[in-house]
């Protein structure tokens, strides 16, 4: 079928993205590796020569390493859950029949292509400012004191910010897959008298868990690496420093490169083990 | 009688359907609201929703105090360009890959995808220092790079996506009455691949504009995009809500409209073909 002819050139035309690729992996990969072990202090010296593991035992030593990978987890693990659910919920009744349904979808994909620089400063500023902002005027309204979002429960508030981010990506695939649903199945299911919350738990749930694991992989990836949520809102104060937030931190701020490519190092490890996992369901469906 | 029941039941839907998207919009419209107070009016408590006197003064002022001009070229140049560049390199790769495939064709694609999944931070300072040393800090040739590079599993994937939907048949039967192999891609598949180029551009197109990791450090002042430009908002100006909400319309005013176009290729582009 395919020729000779053809074949070669296909390996010609797929070099330069493999290349590129490569590239743009392998390099500052193999840079990231080589700083870990040194020690490596741009306007202190600049590299001071190898240190082994000291790096790597720093970093994780340090009184800072335990509470940001806590703020990691309990920010991903939380966006995780409230997005899911909700969009869960937020695809079924998307997907009942009703009028301007178009109109509605267009509302709840909107907050995804709003940059995340904006969403972040719109929420701090405009909703979570304890004097002007919105939920301050709302609590005032209740006679209740406004709180101090970003300072007194700093993670809580960005994770209400990043779920808001992220439920639409969440509602908009799993209104997908809930398309995709057999409603003969259904059907049959609403004859023999089923109720709605078995229907749920035997046929809609077991459908939707593809879809919910492919949802939980991507955003964890993307969650893992947020950034400008915490840049532009505590700019990492109030325990809301994150994992990638700690390495930023000494690698541009402090300038010690040397850590900071340690922690960047247990960062790619992290994101590794998530990626795995999701590559293995879409080389799955590659097959299919 | 039925019919009346699932009227009745389609308005139940509908009044909830839209109370929940309302909800999740309002923060938008807020903003858009907000940007055409006063500044007076947008901390007025109780809020005004939408009896305030309707002004376009923010809007005159953001453009006037910062270079929003420049900011917006340096965002269409950079999610341009990189989308563009990222399409020129994969077009030919996605079309070999879909129409001449190999054993290997599959690894290759899986580990195009899992290049994607390298947190930006664990190479930040090697390619702040690649930067440096080729003086692409604060460049907008630099930041297309990045952005394409980061971008390019995604347009590989779509197009692959899109490609492999399209009869082999017909491909060769073009080769039967004697086409090139370069008449063949330019005139029989290039036509019916546009929809599916179209929508990758403009998903791309957006992914790159709302980039805020590389875009946020790598640039300072000339070739800072519109994310750079609204984080320099963050304080004390972020305080003067009328104009933030005018900046910030400006900066997402573009992307919300082409976003709300592609939202179908959201799904196909994200999950790597995975949810259909």
């Amino acid at each position: 079928m395919a020729t000779q002819h053809s074949r070669s050139a296909a390996r010609i035309m797929m070099a330069p993205a493999v290349v590129l690729l490569l590239g743009w992996m392998l390099v500052p990969l193999i840079m990231t590796l080589m700083f870990s072990f040194k020690r490596y202090l741009p306007l202190r010296g600049g590299d001071l020569g190898w240190t082994g593991f000291d790096n790597y035992i720093r970093f994780v030593s340090s009184s800072a390493f335990w509470p940001a990978v806590s703020t990691t987890l309990i920010i991903v693990g939380a966006v995780l859950i409230i997005t899911i659910v909700l969009g869960v919920l937020l695809a079924l009744l998307l997907d009942q029949p009703m009028w301007g349904q178009g109109v509605v979808r267009i509302l709840v994909i909107a907050p995804f292509f709003v940059m995340p620089t904006v969403s972040s400063l719109v929420w701090k500023n405009m909703f979570m400012d304890p004097t002007n902002g919105l939920f301050a005027h709302l609590w005032r309204f209740f006679g209740a004191d406004p709180v101090a979002w970003l300072s007194e429960a700093s993670v809580p508030s960005i994770i209400m910010i990043v779920s808001w981010q992220w439920l639409p990506f969440a509602t908009l695939i799993l209104l997908t897959a809930v398309q995709s649903l057999d409603s003969e199945q259904l059907e049959a299911a609403e004859m023999d008298g089923a109720p709605a919350l078995s229907k749920f738990g035997y046929l809609i749930l077991p459908h939707l868990s593809r879809a919910i694991t492919i949802v939980v992989l991507i955003q964890t990836i993307f969650l893992l690496s947020i950034f400008a949520e915490i840049f532009v809102t505590t700019g990492g104060a109030f325990g809301s420093r994150t994992l990638t937030y700690l390495i930023f931190q000494r690698v541009l701020e402090s300038q010690n490169v040397g850590l900071g490519s340690a922690g960047g190092v247990y960062a790619i490890i992290l994101a590794n083990i998530v990626a795995i996992f999701l590559m293995r369901i879409v080389g799955k469906n590659l097959d299919a | 009688m039925a019919r009346g029941i699932t009227n009745q039941r389609k308005a139940i839907n509908t009044a909830a359907a839209w109370a929940v998207g309302l909800l999740i919009f309002f923060p938008i419209l807020w903003t858009i609201l907000t940007s055409f107070k006063t500044e007076a009016q947008a901390i007025a408590d109780p809020p005004i929703f939408l009896g305030f006197n309707w002004t376009l003064e923010n809007y005159a002022t953001v453009l006037e105090r910062s270079n929003y001009a420049r900011f917006l070229w340096n965002s269409i140049f950079i999610a341009g360009g990189s989308t563009i560049l990222g399409l020129i390199i994969a077009i030919p790769a996605a079309w070999s890959m879909a129409f001449v495939p190999s054993k290997r064709t599959k690894d290759i694609l899986l580990w195009m995808l899992s290049t994607k999944m390298l947190p930006a931070v664990g190479v930040l300072y090697p390619i702040y220092l690649i930067f440096i040393k080729m003086g692409l800090l604060d460049s907008k040739i630099g930041l297309v790079v990045v952005l394409m590079l980061i971008n390019l599993p995604i347009i590989i994937w779509m197009l692959y996506t899109y490609f492999k939907e399209i009869p082999g048949e017909i491909l060769e039967a073009a080769r039967m009455d004697g086409a090139s192999l370069k008449e063949e891609i330019l005139f029989v598949l290039t036509p019916m691949a546009i929809p599916g180029i179209a929508s990758t551009l403009l998903l791309n197109f957006i992914l790159a504009w709302n980039e805020a990791f590389w875009t946020l450090n790598l640039t300072a002042v000339n070739a800072a995009p519109l994310t750079a430009f609204i984080a320099s908002y963050s304080s004390p100006e972020g305080l003067f809500f009328a104009k933030l909400s005018a900046a910030s319309t400006m900066a997402i005013a573009p992307i919300l409209i082409l976003g709300w176009f592609s939202q179908k290729q959201l799904v196909r582009g994200l999950t790597f073909g995975a949810v259909k």
